[in-house]
């Protein structure tokens, strides 16, 4: 999800925690060792007789399917809308064959080889995200690990090192072994003798000396010791050729002007630490689980919702039904649980209270561009050693990511050759034409793989404000909207309730829409229980 | 109350067309990209702000990107509405407190433009597009409607 910014980002994981409160009806227990992290509690229990009654749910997004599966397990009738004639909304995966149509209507046809696919959108899991978590593990979809950090991919700046792409691992190891050297000779010269007592100093300086890679005299060099963390410029090896060669670690004054510190941020944030997730085969998998672990029929595809009206006793929603023509079609039911998107649900005729409908309007969508390239080789490995992981750059494309699976079996692969969040990029490759998004994607990623020029094959881009059905990339909440309008959109108005990613404090992840989903039916099973 | 779903066509309702998001004739199949090009074509920003200079640049390479290149706006799920031969534009500050405030789904997407190139852009808009409002707004209107 987003590279949003560490700060914003860092609020955002300490309002999670504020938020657990508010889950308790489904928390076994929350103890303040938890508290920052998903409140997700296990599977939830809707306890007692919804005496049948019947709950429509738009969007069968992963928030309206986990809200349709646990009301069908409480014994409600569920019937979800869907615009698509397929389940997952964004949770999505193009492979080779698919065929997909934008906004505009220029259409792009995956010439992917069989087995390669790219996930336009949501693509990664953290550990901490238990509810998606528990719902791979009850609905059969299998994992395995997504590699965020990669030490032996690249930072890169198309200033720094003139233009030349340097390994995560020289970069970091020689940037925190000259902060260690800086610190522990200031330590030892008494600069920090107001604030750190002695006996701390010594145990400070040996700590430095410890994780830095600093030799007996505190100092990062070319050396024994700094090669054991930044590796050699001669790995050792056996017979007469094994005699390592120590590399000479960059200025420190060459690491700050270039800025490729920069690139090493994201490791570091709590939403992409170790160990992160993908499904195997491609995040849609986990859509395709829950459309199968509803009852048959539950989802109706194709249908426009373009009214949703409500009274004292029902909720009808009316829809054009897109396979039959656009023929204008009505559900009716007890309750609705409405899943879409605010870029649409904005623009729907919507019978809530002026206090929900401000909220609705309130969310602008953030943008978000993805480009997925296939190579005739995984010249990546084969040339570069790189096995997964993250490239950062300062190009539009802004990083490149090399695929968590099928490592060292040769053969073709498919790369994600561009990733943007917001900023002006975002906006400038959705205006461009497909074809033109992927051949800049290729001219940009050559400057750091120029095997680019005679590995590539094919590709495609998905530009998320031009996705038909949402308009968008996911809520982009600031924190006076959040404020002013979040509890009024998650509130029960009359006989309807919202749910999505955009009614949860980790916008723009799976875990959002599940743990929005669980909180809206919970309220709304008490309501009906209540009734 | 019942807890039976009723589903109906509306009586007496004709089918309505079907809005496809797909224009005809411009659905044709993009050829796949076949080899890594030279960069060729309009320079993308460098930075947090958009870098292009005058009306039509930023509409073709930010506008454009929902409302489309020709305008007409698209629709899907929801709609992108089409800027051509629109009312709404008539009023001066509409459109200018739209890209500074942002509308619904819509981001505030003059916060990364200056003032100039805010003006630029709803002068372009309001002046194409078979619109014809020739009260041309200066940036230090802009600079007034931001937040
Ligand atoms: C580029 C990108 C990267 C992301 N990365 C990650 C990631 O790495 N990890 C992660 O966990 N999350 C990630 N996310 C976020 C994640 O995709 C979302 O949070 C989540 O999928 C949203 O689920 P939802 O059910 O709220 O909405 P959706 O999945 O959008 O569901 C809404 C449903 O409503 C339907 N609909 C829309 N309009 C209508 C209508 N008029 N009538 C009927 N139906 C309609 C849609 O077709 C859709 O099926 C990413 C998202 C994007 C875009």
């Amino acid at each position: 999800m987003a590279e949003a910014s560490g700060l914003s980002r860092r609020k955002l994981i300490a309002m999670v925690g504020a938020a657990a409160g508010s889950a308790a009806a489904y928390q076994v227990m929350t103890s303040l060792g938890f508290a920052e992290e998903s409140p997700y509690r296990g599977p939830i229990r809707l306890d007692g007789d919804p005496k049948g009654a019947s709950v429509l749910i738009l969007g069968a997004g992963l928030a309206g399917m986990t809200a349709a599966l646990e009301l069908h397990r409480a014994g409600y009738q569920v019937q979800i809308l869907e615009y698509n004639i397929r389940a997952g909304g964004r949770n999505w995966s193009l492979r080779g064959g698919d065929t997909y149509t934008e906004l505009g209507g220029a259409v792009q046809r995956c010439e992917f080889e069989t087995g390669l696919y790219l996930n336009p959108g949501p693509w990664r899991i953290p550990y901490h995200h238990h509810g998606v978590l528990d719902y791979c593990r009850r609905l059969g979809v299998a994992l395995e690990p997504f590699i965020q950090l990669n030490h032996n991919a690249y930072v890169h700046n198309t200033t720094g090192f003139g233009g030349a792409p340097q390994r995560i691992r020289t970069v970091k190891t020689d940037f925190e072994g000259a902060t260690a050297e800086l610190l522990a000779k200031a330590t030892r010269k008494g600069a920090l003798d107001a604030q750190v007592s002695k006996d701390d100093q010594e145990i400070l300086i040996e700590a430095l000396r410890s994780l830095g890679g600093l030799d007996k005299d505190l100092t990062y060099r070319a050396g024994d010791t700094s090669s054991e963390f930044r590796g050699y410029a001669r790995d050792p090896g056996g017979g007469l050729s094994a005699r390592p060669v120590d590399g000479a670690p960059m200025g420190l004054h060459d690491i700050l002007t270039s800025r490729l510190w920069r690139g090493l941020q994201n490791f570091l944030l709590y939403e992409f630490q170790t160990t992160m997730f993908q499904p195997v085969g491609g995040m849609g998998r986990i859509g395709e689980a829950f459309a199968r672990a509803l009852p048959p029929e539950t989802i109706r595809y194709g249908a426009k919702v373009i009214e949703i009206a409500q009274d004292g006793h029902s909720v009808t929603a009316t829809y054009q039904d897109t396979r039959q023509g656009g023929a204008v079609r009505q559900v009716q039911a007890d309750w609705c649980v409405c899943a879409l998107p605010l870029t649409v649900l904005s623009q729907i005729p919507t019978q809530v209270g002026a206090k929900m409908k401000a909220a609705i309007d309130a969310v602008p969508y953030a943008a978000s561009v993805k480009i997925g390239l296939q190579f005739k080789r995984r010249f990546w490995e084969e040339d570069e050693h790189i096995f997964g992981g993250i490239s950062y750059t300062d190009l539009p494309i802004r990083q490149i990511s090399y695929p968590s699976t099928g490592y060292n079996t040769g053969g073709k692969g498919v790369l994600l050759g561009g990733y943007t969040w917001n900023g002006p990029g975002s906006y400038e490759f959705t205006a461009m034409s497909p074809a033109e998004r992927v051949r800049r994607a290729v001219a940009y990623g050559s400057q750091i793989h120029p095997q680019y020029r005679t590995e590539f094959e094919t590709g495609i881009a998905v530009a998320w404000h031009r996705v038909p059905f949402t308009l968008g990339c996911a809520g982009d909440w600031t924190a006076a909207a959040r404020a002013e309008h979040y509890d009024n959109l998650c509130a029960l108005d009359g006989r309807i309730m919202l749910a999505g990613e955009h009614a949860s404090y980790i916008p723009a992840w799976q875990e959002g829409a599940i743990l929005s989903a669980l909180d809206a039916v919970s309220r709304l099973h008490k309501r009906v229980l209540a009734a | 109350m019942s807890g039976v779903f009723v589903s109906r066509t509306i009586a007496g309702a004709v089918a309505i067309a079907l809005i496809l998001a797909t224009r005809v004739g411009a659905s044709a199949q993009e050829p796949a990209t076949k080899a890594a090009l030279p960069s060729a074509g309009p320079a993308m920003s460098v930075g947090k702000s958009f870098t292009e200079v005058g009306g039509e640049a930023l509409y073709a390479q930010v506008c454009a990107a929902c409302h489309q290149a020709d305008g007409e706006g698209a629709v899907g799920a929801a709609s992108y509405p089409a800027l051509t031969h629109n009312a709404r534009l008539a009023a001066a500050g509409y459109s200018v407190t739209i890209l500074v405030r942002g509308l619904r789904g819509m981001p505030p997407i003059g916060r990364m433009m200056t003032d100039t190139q805010v003006a630029e852009v709803v002068n372009y808009v309001r002046t194409h597009f078979d619109n014809h409002y020739d009260d041309a707004i200066t940036p230090e209107d802009v600079k007034a409607a931001r937040p």
